[in-house]
């Protein structure tokens, strides 16, 4: 666990400004502002409802989804405003994308998993592909275990394998961010220690934004943890210092177990 | 929300308070058999210290279980880095107090020269600061912490000046060399007694506020320089 990313890299990625997200009249989101720099993996905790989720969705404007969805504020990614009505939504989560809390394999094998997103936008030859596949399986540190039987069904993977493969799967994307929504939730021990390594390696390459209930895991592997509660970004900073002497009585009794 | 481990480390504040009682009594009573060649004494300061070296070791079985049980963030890590270090210092004050009876004792037969009269002054100052910097610690009192820092000064003066005055006595009558030698180290453990404590309340400053200010330096607790890297927003505090 470092306490800063490595000189050089402090670069924003993104840059979240005076952001504010409505569900209808419900304001769920309140004036956030926070830069997520490059290379570094920024850990957003908080309790239920304290609106992570909204924002790690926000990112890769996955809230649009939603109907009853609106914004205010900018997020700018390299510069551009994600939300401006000619960015194009599609685009911007192939280079901005997200690992789920559930692992969903689809029901084909290994390797048709993790070429599906990149035939989708194109056919690359049958050697890229492979090249592709074994790149992103490294990456996910699940090569080792699936390279004798890259046609098998995913579904007989285990829950852990199958979530480093959704991982791959996002990798073969080749995305600048990756976005992770509670991926380690329903994991044993040796699988979240996987996924963190896996992660840890990653931020190299990727920008890693991570929602997670599990503040153990923000501290092991994050550069920064923001707490966020209901709606607001109460504080953030870098990991060592959020979980030894953090600023905020809120985010002291929360990472100290008080409540949440 | 009442915790678990708020039950626990109330138990170690509890140890570290009975520590520090045991600590000033013994200290107390090692300057007393000194100056009143009271060898009855020192039976009483041996068993105080075998409790204080039992405690020593419970305050660190309990932190090590503690930080293994319940993986502490922020302000209950610091108390048990806090605790940890506390319960050593203690038990170092015990030792001085243990040197000291031992000299009175060596010295009980014979003293060709009376001991200084700033020997209890020092042993009351060093136990106030004892005493001071482990309230300071329990009540997360950092004034109390910086005075008991500044006070050292004031001990360390009067060690000084008992020093001096067995130099100069050594200078006029050679005779005397071996017994001011045993008060000069005698003077040394109320001064390191001192040490203690000031340790005591910069570990307390510690556990209160996250700020190291042991060696002199009073750097910032782990916070990110200006760069932009802690864009942290205007709401946080």
């Amino acid at each position: 666990m470092s306490a800063e990313p490595a000189e050089g890299t402090k670069v924003p990625k993104i840059c979240i400004r005076n952001l504010k997200v409505f569900f209808g009249n419900v304001q769920s989101l309140n004036n956030i502002t926070l830069d997520i720099m490059r290379q570094e993996i920024l850990s957003i905790i908080g309790p239920a409802g304290s609106g992570k989720t909204t924002f790690l969705r926000t990112l890769n404007r996955l809230n649009d989804l939603s109907p009853s969805f609106r914004s205010e504020g900018q997020v700018l990614l390299d510069g551009e405003d994600i939300y401006h009505p000619s960015y194009d939504p599609v685009a911007l989560r192939k280079r901005v994308s997200m690992v789920f809390a559930l692992p969903v394999a689809l029901p084909m094998s290994i390797y048709d998993n993790v070429v599906y997103g990149p035939t989708l936008s194109g056919a690359p030859k049958k050697a890229k592909l492979d090249e592709l596949v074994e790149k992103s399986l490294k990456a996910a540190f699940l090569w080792d275990e699936v390279k004798d039987r890259l046609k098998t069904s995913a579904l007989r993977l285990s829950g852990g394998q199958q979530q480093r493969l959704c991982l791959a799967r996002v990798l073969a994307l080749e995305p600048e961010v990756i976005l992770l929504d509670e991926p380690c939730s329903g994991l044993d021990p040796i699988s979240t220690a996987k996924i963190e390594e896996a992660l840890v390696a990653l931020k190299q390459d990727y920008t890693i934004v991570l929602v997670t209930n599990n503040s153990k895991q923000a501290a092991r592997i994050s550069d920064r943890v923001a707490f966020f509660l209901m709606g607001e970004l109460v504080e953030c900073g870098s990991a060592i210092q959020i979980f030894t002497v953090p600023k905020d009585t809120r985010t002291a009794d929360f990472v100290t177990g008080r409540f949440g | 929300m009442e915790r678990r481990l708020d039950e626990k480390l109330a138990g170690l504040k509890n140890m570290l308070s009975e520590m520090s009682e045991l600590a000033e009594t013994m200290i107390s009573e090692s300057v007393r058999a000194l100056m009143e060649h009271d060898t009855g004494l020192l039976a009483n300061i041996e068993h105080q210290e075998e409790r204080l070296d039992r405690l020593q070791v419970e305050v660190d079985e309990n932190c090590c279980r503690l930080l293994a049980l319940y993986q502490p963030t922020a302000f209950d890590l610091r108390l048990l880095l806090g605790a940890s270090r506390i319960s050593t210092e203690v038990e170092r004050l015990g030792d001085k107090a243990v040197n000291i009876s031992q000299i009175a004792f060596a010295l009980s037969e014979k003293q060709p020269i009376a001991p200084s009269e700033k020997f209890p002054q020092m042993a009351r100052m060093a136990s106030e600061m004892v005493h001071e910097s482990i309230h300071a610690f329990l009540t997360l009192d950092v004034a109390r912490a910086r005075l008991i820092i500044q006070r050292d000064d004031a001990l360390d003066d009067l060690k000084n000046q008992v020093t001096q005055e067995l130099v100069d006595l050594m200078k006029r009558d050679s005779s005397v060399i071996d017994c001011a030698i045993q008060f000069l180290v005698v003077a040394r453990n109320l001064e390191r007694i001192g040490d203690h404590a000031t340790n005591i309340a910069e570990d307390a400053i510690f556990v209160a506020e996250g700020r190291d200010v042991r060696h002199g330096s009073e750097p910032s607790p782990y916070r990110p320089s200006a760069s932009n890297l802690d864009a942290t927003t205007e709401q946080a505090t």
